[in-house]
Parts: structure tokens; C-alpha cells; sequence
């Protein structure tokens, strides 16, 4: 009974922190989804929208701001930089690109990734900045049945939480408006999508400002858990199973894929780990990755491509 | 064509010209490299140690003139904490200046690793201030290295000696388990033979749990800690790994005061993104404390009040204190080597008779403006180390408090580990071990 409870203490545990990860990939698939572009700069814009929140927020806090309004500001603020980077990324890298194959235009990602990290810091500074919008003490569930009870960390619960609204209002958002419809157009065919009049430029510019958005959101959950600091771009490795996983034009697919990702590092590292010297679960991942990738090379909810010779 | 050759050739010719007044310059200047890491996943403690360090030698510039009217020269490189980048900033700067790099402080034992061969040719001297290869300590095979003040090994012993003062003595760690949560680096791995020697000695139980680098996810080792329950854990973390143990060590009510860091693992940067949670989380003190002493007020009043200097944010920090120390210790080991070559620019190989012939006293420290922080310390051929002390202190939510008085590590049971592992490395590396002729 003991046993069975510390594994579901772990199983639970890895679930909710795939889920964490899922915020991260969410901002991967949708500008793949969006315009096939593979943004290797997903986990820069996390550090720069928690960056853009939390210094004018503790600014603000300090000069006696009510912490509500602080808040509201800071996230108004840090959505504003969101947009101004969507635009700037859209006229000066992906623009002049447009019609280039998409390996070009990951390797430009590449670029703004550096651009991003590195002005992110030098605006707003290379320090830890605590940020605590949500909490992150623990509830200890069936503590009658299991000694010690079954940990679940509230941060995470509200992170869950986050990701199912995001992911509910991105499948409305393209599946039920007309700009949703466009950005899938324009991920079938950039040129295709010009010549039936989708204007480009624009389409470029609100996928990258919602992936700003979901990044922004990212931050929030991530920064609470962290503190906001450069680390968080490592997020963005931790999302990649995710997305090979789950398949990287699916919004549930990243769902999914944390799921797996979360559940299936945390049950090796606590039970496999300790037989083979531990520290497994930072390749682990990627292990299942490789186990989906060679059945289903699309990922498990990816769309199958099939082109005619 | 012919017009962009000749731009070409004006360009290269405008580098030139400046370049030469560079080297002019440098003549009558004692040139030291400064690798650092003000960006990247390790920044937020990688600045306060190189403002520190960095201020210091501003001061004695601005006080003195510099050290015996030699004027110090500095360049930083930024490393990232990556052990690549490191090697590539050592090969950059070794050579620049009047004589070559006088020491190079790489704060990562990564880096350290990676130059420990490569200072035997160059004959630069490598300051490791309580970091690095603990078996560095052996002079004779490590002519190069000094892991000035404490090493991995005497960090290990000292929190088990502290765990043991808290349990009512050493006989009362028999049957305890103690964990070590460390960062899967060669960093986080040096204190594992200690620790290991140690639980065989006293009997408790030792568990070493490996965190994959950075460390933003530890979900799975605070589970494990929580469903084994140490009786203590040991934090052998640095950056985002401190901040984030602690915060899931509150997570699975894992209690803060039964931890102990490493003197890496215990800074402002560590605790306070945890905010209340790192309330009672303990760390080892390389001997100093956060807080100003007769130093800072040298600084203040020869640095700051002139509008110079990079560090007055992080004045009197943990980590800036460290960073004044590390300056300290090369600086004085010049001035040790100007009193036998002469008041003038040093090679890295005259400035580590420095080291080895430094002798730190108690009326030295407090005339430094050290006094409160540092016990006194002496290096020699045979030990690179000079010091086996160390303190405890507590967070308390709000700052620092030192809350031990000086612990000794136990050489009678690390001095053979230390010359086991030189022994090895100098079969392997086929060294012949002798103390310099100096």
C-alpha cells in the first residue's frame, strides 16, 4: 500500500509537471502549425515576456502600487514588448524570408534567439527576480488510506489548469475564426496562401504575437516556480520530446506529449534511476521521444503528410 | 575591386594603429585576465563575484597605484560558466600585456579541469578559491593549481562535523542517512570520496543524487528524498539549482534547516527567489561572511565616491565578498613575488613563488581590511590549499547570520585522499613530483 501510494505520489507528480512543459511546446506548435516555421527561439521569448513582467512589476510594487494593479500593468507592459518583438520579428527576420525553405527559416530563429536572450538581459538586467503570482505549497491528499498522504504541488495544479483554458481557446481560435483558418492556410503553403490574397506579413505578425501571448503565460508558471532568470530558456529543451512526442502541428498533441514526457521521466528517474548511477531523466525523455518517432514519425497526433511524386 | 582592397587595406591598417598604443601601454603594467560569467544561466552568481573581484583591484588602482605602484590591467572575458568558452577565453588573453597573464581565477572547477594541463606549459598560475581539484592541494604534483583556502573534501567533512555537533557528536551519526543532492557536473561529483570515506568512518548512510544541468526540474530527487527521508541533505548546487532545490525541498516539507549547502550554494541568489520557503536553510561560509567590513569602506570611498567601479549594487554580498577575497589573494601573491623580482610587471612564473611563499598573518588581514572575515593563512611547495577552516551560517528570511564558529576539516583523514588522487594523477600524467626550486 505504501509502495503504491509514493508511485502514485510520482506518477501524479510527473503528470502535472508535463503539463508545465506543455505551456512551453504550446508556443512551438503554434507558430509551426501557423507557418511551419521550427521557432528555436520559443524559450528566449519565455525569459523576455517574464523579463517585460516582473521588472515593472516589482518597479511598480515598490513605488507603492497596490500588488493588484502592479500586476495587471506589469502583464499589460510585458504583452505590449510581446507584440513589439511579434512585429519586429516579423519585418526584419521572417519577412525578407518569406518563400525561403524552412530550413533557412529555422536557422533565422536561431539568430533571434540570440538577439532575444541577450537584449532581454541587457534591457532588464541578467539578475533572479522572484515573481509569486500563484501558490506553490502542497496539498497532502489521502492521508487516511496512504502514510504521509499522496503530495500534489498547488503550482502545478494551477498550471494544468492554465494550459486546458489555453488549449480550449486555441481550438476555437483555429478552428472557428476566420484568422485561425488563414494562419493554417498559410502553414500549408506560404506562396499558395499570397496567391488566394491571405495577407502574409499580418498572418506572420499575430502568430508570433500569440505565441508571445502563450509565452507571457509560460512565465508566469515558470517564473513563480523559478524565479524569473536566464534558466527558463532551457525550457525549451524540455519541451522538444514534448513535441516529437505529441507532433508539432497538434495543440492537444503538446498536451499529450507533456503527459507522457512528465509521467514517463519522473516514474524512471525515482525507480530506474537509482540502478543506473540516476540523472536519467533529462535523456529519458528523449528516449520515449525516439520510441514514437520510429512507429510514428509525425508524432502521436500530428497530421500525416502525404505528397504526390 | 580595386577600391574595396584598398578599404580593406585601411581598415586593417586602423586596426594596427590602434593596437600598437594597446601594447605601449602595457608596458609598465601588470596584465590580468578575468574570466567571468555575467550572462547565462549562472549569471546571477557569476556577478557578484566578478564585481568583487574586479572592484578590488579598482581600489588598489585608485588607492595605491596598484600593487608596489604597478598598475593592474584587467580584461574580462565572459565564459558563461561553459568549460569551452573558458579554454578559448585562457588562450585569448595568456599572452596580452607586458608578461602574460599574471594568474587565472576561472571560477568553475569545469574550466579548471580543462586548464590544469595547459598551465604546466604556459606557467601561469591558476587561483582556484574553493573550488577545483581537491588533490590540487599537493603542490608537488599540482605546481600550478591553488585551491586557495578550502577544497570539496573540506567542505564534505566540515558539514558532516557540523551535522554532528547538531546531533550531540560524532558517535551520533552512526545508523543517520544523509543524502547529497549535487549537480551532475564535475563540480557537484568532487565531494562524493569524502563523504563516502566519511560514512564509512561514522557509520551513517550515504545517498548521492545526481541533478542534470541546470537544474530547473528536481521534481523526482525531492520525491525520492521524501519517500527515504534523510536526516539530512547536503546542497551541492550552483545557480538556478540552489533556488529550485529549495523550493522543492519545501514543496515535499522536507525541512530547510536540516539542509546544508555547499559554500556555493549559499548565497543571496540562492535563497531569495524562495522567499519565505528558504527561511532556516543553512550553508557552509568559505571562512568569510555577507556584510561590510574596513575593505568595503576602502572601496566606497576610493571606487564608488568617484563614480567608478561595477559592483556597488552588490557591495558587501556573499559572493562579492568572495570575489574581494580571490582579488585579495592574487594581489597580496604579487606583491609577495615584487618583494624577491622587483617592483615591476611579473611573469606567471614569478608570481606563483608569490603563492607559494605567501603568508597571510593575523596583522596583515586587518591592515588588508580583512579583519572579521578571513582567519589567517599560509601556502607553501607542498600545500597549495593554506587553510582548512570553515563556518556555518542561516538564512532567516532576511539575511545571513553566521551561526558556527570555525570548524577544521580532519586532515588526518583527507590528506590521504588528497595524496592518493596526486599520486594517480602523477602516474598518469607521468609527473614527477617536486616542490619548485625556488
Amino acid at each position: 500500500m505504501v509502495a503504491f501510494g509514493q508511485f502514485a505520489e510520482v506518477l501524479i507528480g510527473g503528470l502535472l509537471a508535463g503539463v508545465l512543459y506543455s505551456l512551453v511546446a504550446l508556443g512551438f506548435v503554434l507558430i509551426f502549425k501557423a507557418s511551419g516555421v521550427f521557432n528555436f527561439a520559443q524559450g528566449a521569448m519565455v525569459l523576455l515576456a517574464g523579463l517585460a513582467l516582473v521588472r515593472p512589476l516589482d518597479y511598480m510594487v515598490a513605488q507603492g502600487f497596490p500588488v493588484w494593479a502592479a500586476i495587471v500593468l506589469g502583464l499589460a507592459f510585458a504583452a505590449v514588448v510581446m507584440a513589439a518583438s511579434a512585429w519586429l520579428i516579423e519585418r526584419f527576420v521572417l519577412g525578407p524570408l518569406v518563400n525561403q525553405d524552412g530550413l533557412t527559416l529555422f536557422m533565422s530563429t536561431i539568430g533571434a534567439t540570440f538577439i532575444i536572450e541577450g537584449g532581454a538581459q541587457m534591457i532588464f538586467g541578467s539578475d533572479v527576480y522572484p515573481l509569486r503570482l500563484f501558490p506553490t505549497d502542497a496539498w497532502f491528499l489521502f492521508e487516511n488510506q496512504f502514510p504521509g498522504g499522496i503530495l500534489v504541488n498547488k503550482l502545478d495544479v494551477w498550471g494544468g489548469l492554465i494550459a486546458g483554458i489555453l488549449v480550449a481557446g486555441l481550438a476555437v481560435f483555429f478552428q472557428k475564426t476566420k484568422t485561425g483558418r488563414a494562419l493554417r492556410a498559410v502553414a500549408d503553403d506560404h506562396a499558395a496562401a499570397q496567391s488566394v490574397g491571405i495577407p502574409i506579413s499580418w498572418i506572420w505578425f499575430v502568430v508570433w504575437l500569440v505565441a508571445g501571448l502563450v509565452a507571457l503565460v509560460a512565465a508566469t508558471v515558470w517564473g513563480t516556480k523559478l524565479g524569473v532568470q536566464f534558466s527558463i530558456t532551457f525550457l525549451a529543451l524540455k519541451a522538444l520530446p514534448v513535441l516529437i512526442i505529441g507532433g508539432f502541428t497538434s495543440v492537444p498533441g503538446a498536451i499529450v506529449g507533456g503527459l507522457i514526457v512528465g509521467a514517463g521521466e519522473k516514474v524512471a528517474e525515482v525507480y530506474l534511476g537509482p540502478l543506473i548511477g540516476g540523472g536519467i531523466e533529462y535523456w529519458f525523455a528523449y528516449v520515449l521521444a525516439l520510441i514514437v518517432l520510429l512507429g510514428r514519425p509525425q508524432g502521436l497526433f500530428g497530421e500525416r503528410i502525404i505528397e504526390r511524386i | 575591386m580595386l577600391g574595396r582592397s584598398l578599404a580593406l587595406g585601411a581598415a586593417l591598417l586602423g586596426l594596427a594603429a590602434l593596437e600598437e598604443p594597446a601594447l605601449a601601454q602595457g608596458a609598465g603594467e601588470q596584465f590580468l585576465p578575468r574570466l567571468v560569467y555575467r550572462t547565462g544561466a549562472y549569471a546571477p552568481n557569476g556577478i557578484p563575484f566578478a564585481n568583487g573581484a574586479a572592484d578590488y583591484y579598482t581600489m588598489l588602482n585608485e588607492r595605491d597605484g596598484g600593487i608596489g605602484g604597478v598598475k593592474v590591467v584587467m580584461e574580462e572575458c565572459e565564459t558563461g560558466y561553459a568549460t569551452d568558452k573558458g579554454v578559448e577565453c585562457y588562450e585569448r588573453l595568456k599572452s596580452k600585456g607586458a608578461t602574460g597573464a599574471a594568474y587565472v581565477s576561472p571560477l568553475s572547477t569545469g574550466i579548471t579541469f580543462a586548464l590544469t594541463e595547459k598551465v604546466f606549459s604556459d606557467k601561469i598560475p591558476l587561483l582556484t578559491l574553493g573550488y577545483g581539484r581537491s588533490e590540487s592541494r599537493n603542490g608537488a604534483v599540482f605546481p600550478w593549481n591553488f585551491i586557495a583556502l578550502g577544497s570539496y573534501w573540506t567542505a564534505a567533512d566540515v558539514a558532516i562535523q557540523h551535522i554532528a555537533k547538531e546531533l550531540g557528536g560524532m558517535d551520533k551519526l552512526k545508523g543517520k542517512k544523509i543524502s547529497l543532492v549535487y549537480h551532475d557536473s564535475p563540480y557537484g561529483k568532487e565531494p562524493i570520496p569524502a563523504l563516502q570515506l566519511r560514512a564509512q568512518k561514522n557509520g551513517f548512510e550515504f545517498t548521492a543524487i545526481p541533478v542534470t544541468h541546470p537544474g530547473v526540474e528536481q521534481k523526482s530527487q525531492w520525491l525520492a528524498i521524501r519517500q527515504n527521508r534523510p536526516d539530512y541533505v547536503l546542497l551541492w548546487g550552483w545557480g538556478v539549482m540552489n533556488s529550485v532545490a529549495i523550493q522543492e525541498a519545501a514543496a515535499v516539507a522536507y525541512p530547510r534547516d536540516k539542509m546544508i549547502g555547499v559554500w556555493w550554494s549559499g548565497a543571496e541568489p540562492d535563497v531569495t527567489p524562495a522567499g519565505d520557503k528558504a527561511t532556516g536553510y543553512k550553508a557552509l561560509l568559505l571562512q568569510h561572511p555577507a556584510g561590510k567590513f574596513a575593505v568595503h569602506a576602502d572601496i566606497e570611498k576610493h571606487v564608488y565616491a568617484k563614480g567608478q567601479g561595477v559592483g556597488k549594487d552588490t557591495l558587501g554580498q556573499v559572493l562579492f565578498n568572495r570575489g574581494l577575497i580571490d582579488s585579495m589573494i592574487g594581489s597580496e601573491a604579487i606583491r609577495t613575488a615584487q618583494g624577491k623580482f622587483g617592483k615591476k610587471p611579473l611573469t606567471g612564473e614569478q608570481v606563483r613563488w608569490g603563492f607559494e611563499n605567501l603568508n597571510i598573518d593575523a596583522a596583515r588581514i586587518k591592515a588588508l581590511g580583512f579583519e572579521g572575515m578571513l582567519a589567517p593563512f599560509k601556502f607553501s611547495c607542498a600545500d597549495h590549499q593554506g587553510a582548512d577552516m570553515a563556518r556555518v551560517h542561516q538564512w532567516d528570511g532576511k539575511a545571513w547570520k553566521v551561526i558556527s564558529d570555525f570548524y577544521t576539516a580532519d586532515r588526518s583523514l583527507l590528506d590521504p585522499l588528497v595524496a592518493d588522487a596526486a599520486a594517480k594523477y602523477a602516474a598518469e600524467k607521468k609527473i614527477t613530483p617536486e616542490c619548485a626550486k625556488s
